[in-house]
């Protein structure tokens, strides 16, 4: 719509629906995390208003200091392998014929619907002793004995990018189908061969999105709950998990409540940067 | 670079196929461990889904949250982004922000929140709250899919409607607000999708009282494999691809996702 209305005391009373859950629902459950990240927590799993700062000691503690590099580098690493792939699917995607095209999207479209529950079941299956990769190459002769590729560090990995790998595809797609056809064909005209085209043309006028879009696998990688702990040991668990296993099996809610506000702080950290490239690309 | 597109896309598909063709395999498996290759043919696992009360049970309770707690996050996003596109607001911009905030976060966030919130007043462990909690964590994509409905709406339509006396109230009623359905519908079906899917917020939510589907597979997980386990996760792969599939053939998928308009008009 073009012209804004001036709004109405009933416009206002139709907004004070959404605002209010909002606000009810996600504004005050925030200030109370905020109050109990200063509670008193008593063992076994109780805590009382107090104000201390323990909690919030606690974060600089080594282990969670090591937890935080930890989940900031796998995140990060799995980010970049998977806007390494994504980028370049994504353009080859783009320049595909309706049909594949569609099919592609509605794979990738499914992927990004599955549960994190399934893809880290279907992984540890996968990666598995019983019936997964080994197995099939024991099968094939390819190897003696069937083998356990998880848990492990790579396995944690791999699920980190299954999971981020679509949502890449979806955060480029839009910027790449409006890529001018006629920058590559001018390209080529001029003798650069495909691929030097892809180097010196598309990826140069890419980098913005590249960058907005590591960054935004990076903050959804990190919010992964169950990849880490379906296929990690507790070495290779990142935040999201020590939070909930703080908040759960630990019974520490004050502490899980200073890290989780310590993670809100980090990832509103990287989508303000994310807006701010975007901002500055559109201008 | 032909060579490369090629390789580059099928192993793409392959890694995005793969673990869901395992996990097939096994689902189809006649005795009740993961055997390669698999021994027998059997659909029992998926007979078991809706035969053992367990399994039954926690289909029925995913899918009363998921359909509730989309009607609510609908009812909490149309408002929204009607007036914050039709209407100049001045807190438009951090209103807007505020409704993308809790689905943009790391979902443990919302989780934490959702679980000290629900403690606080006392009501925990309750089917009701893990509705509430899910609809504001989703509400998100409908407030997306609307805004982006009237960001294209064609205002003179609208404007005609005013023209030819209708109030503001009847012109909503008759003219915006179908327009806007196929958008609700849209953003609808992503927050039911998503909410069967969720696994932590109704985890921490739910305080061992409330078991969803999700929260099922985990619990049966830490006892050890079942192919029943398997087979719901086929049912999942099956719904997932055959919603997009149909959104493919009879919605504007590629417009949906934000493609160029002008890649619309390219050869079938």
């Amino acid at each position: 719509m073009s012209t804004l209305r001036e709004p109405t005391r009933g416009t206002r009373l139709v907004l004070a629906f959404p605002v209010g859950m909002l606000a009810v629902f996600f504004l005050v459950p925030f200030a109370i995390m905020l109050a109990t990240s200063f509670y008193h927590r008593i063992e076994g799993g109780f805590y009382t208003p107090a104000f201390e700062l323990d909690s919030w000691r606690r974060l600089l503690q080594p282990v969670f200091i090591e937890r935080t590099l930890f989940s900031i580098g796998i995140c990060l690493l799995a980010g970049a392998v998977c806007i390494a792939v994504a980028f370049p699917f994504t353009y080859f995607l783009t320049r595909m014929r309706r049909r594949p095209h569609v099919t592609l999207l509605v794979l990738i479209l499914s992927a990004l619907a599955l549960s994190e529950v399934i893809v880290g079941f279907a992984w540890s299956v996968l990666l598995g002793r019983a019936a997964g990769l080994s197995n099939v190459l024991v099968w094939l002769g390819l190897m003696g004995e069937p083998r356990a590729y998880q848990p492990s560090f790579l396995a944690v990995l791999v699920g980190l990018c299954y999971i981020a790998f679509p949502y890449c595809v979806l955060t480029l797609y839009p910027q790449l189908t409006r890529l001018d056809p006629e920058l590559t064909e001018a390209a080529q005209t001029m003798g650069a061969s495909p691929w030097k085209t892809f180097w010196t043309v598309v990826v140069p006028i890419g980098r913005p999105i590249i960058l907005a879009g590591f960054l935004l696998a990076f903050v959804f990688t990190l919010g992964s709950y169950l990849i880490p702990a379906f296929l990690g040991r507790p070495e290779h668990w990142t935040l999201s998990v020590f939070i909930s296993d703080q908040a759960t099996f630990n019974a520490n809610v004050p502490f899980a409540a200073a890290m989780a506000l310590f993670l809100t702080a980090l990832s509103l950290g990287v989508v303000g940067l994310v807006t701010w490239i975007e901002g500055r690309t559109r201008r | 670079m032909r060579a490369l597109k090629w390789f580059l896309t099928t192993l793409v598909v392959l890694f995005i196929v793969a673990p869901l063709v395992v996990v097939a395999v096994v689902s189809i498996n006649e005795n009740r461990y993961m055997d390669f290759p698999p021994q027998g043919f059997s659909l029992h696992w998926y007979a078991q889904l809706w035969n053992d009360i367990g399994w039954r049970d926690a289909i029925v309770t995913s899918l009363i949250i998921a359909t509730a707690s989309a009607a609510l996050a609908v009812a909490v996003a149309t408002p929204m982004a009607y007036v914050l596109r039709a209407y100049d607001i001045r807190l438009a911009p951090v209103l807007y922000s505020l409704g993308i905030l809790p689905f943009m976060l790391p979902p443990v966030i919302s989780a934490l929140g959702a679980l000290v919130f629900w403690n606080a007043t006392g009501h925990s462990g309750r089917i009701e709250n893990i509705v509430v909690s899910h609809a504001i964590f989703f509400s998100t994509l409908p407030l997306i899919t609307v805004s982006l409905a009237m960001e294209t709406m064609d205002p003179s339509l609208p404007e005609a409607a005013q023209t030819l006396g209708a109030g503001p109230r009847t012109t909503f009623r008759t003219i915006t607000l179908p327009l806007l359905v196929p958008s609700m519908i849209t953003g609808y079906a992503a927050a039911f999708v998503l909410s069967l899917n969720e696994y932590i917020i109704a985890f921490m939510v739910s305080r061992f009282a409330v078991v969803t589907l999700p929260i099922k597979i985990v619990n049966d997980l830490r006892y050890g494999f079942t192919p029943t386990i398997a087979a719901v996760a086929v049912v999942f792969i099956a719904i997932a691809t055959t919603t997009f599939t149909l959104f493919a053939l009879f919605g504007n998928l590629l417009r949906f996702l934000g493609a160029d308009p002008a890649i619309l008009e390219r050869e079938r």
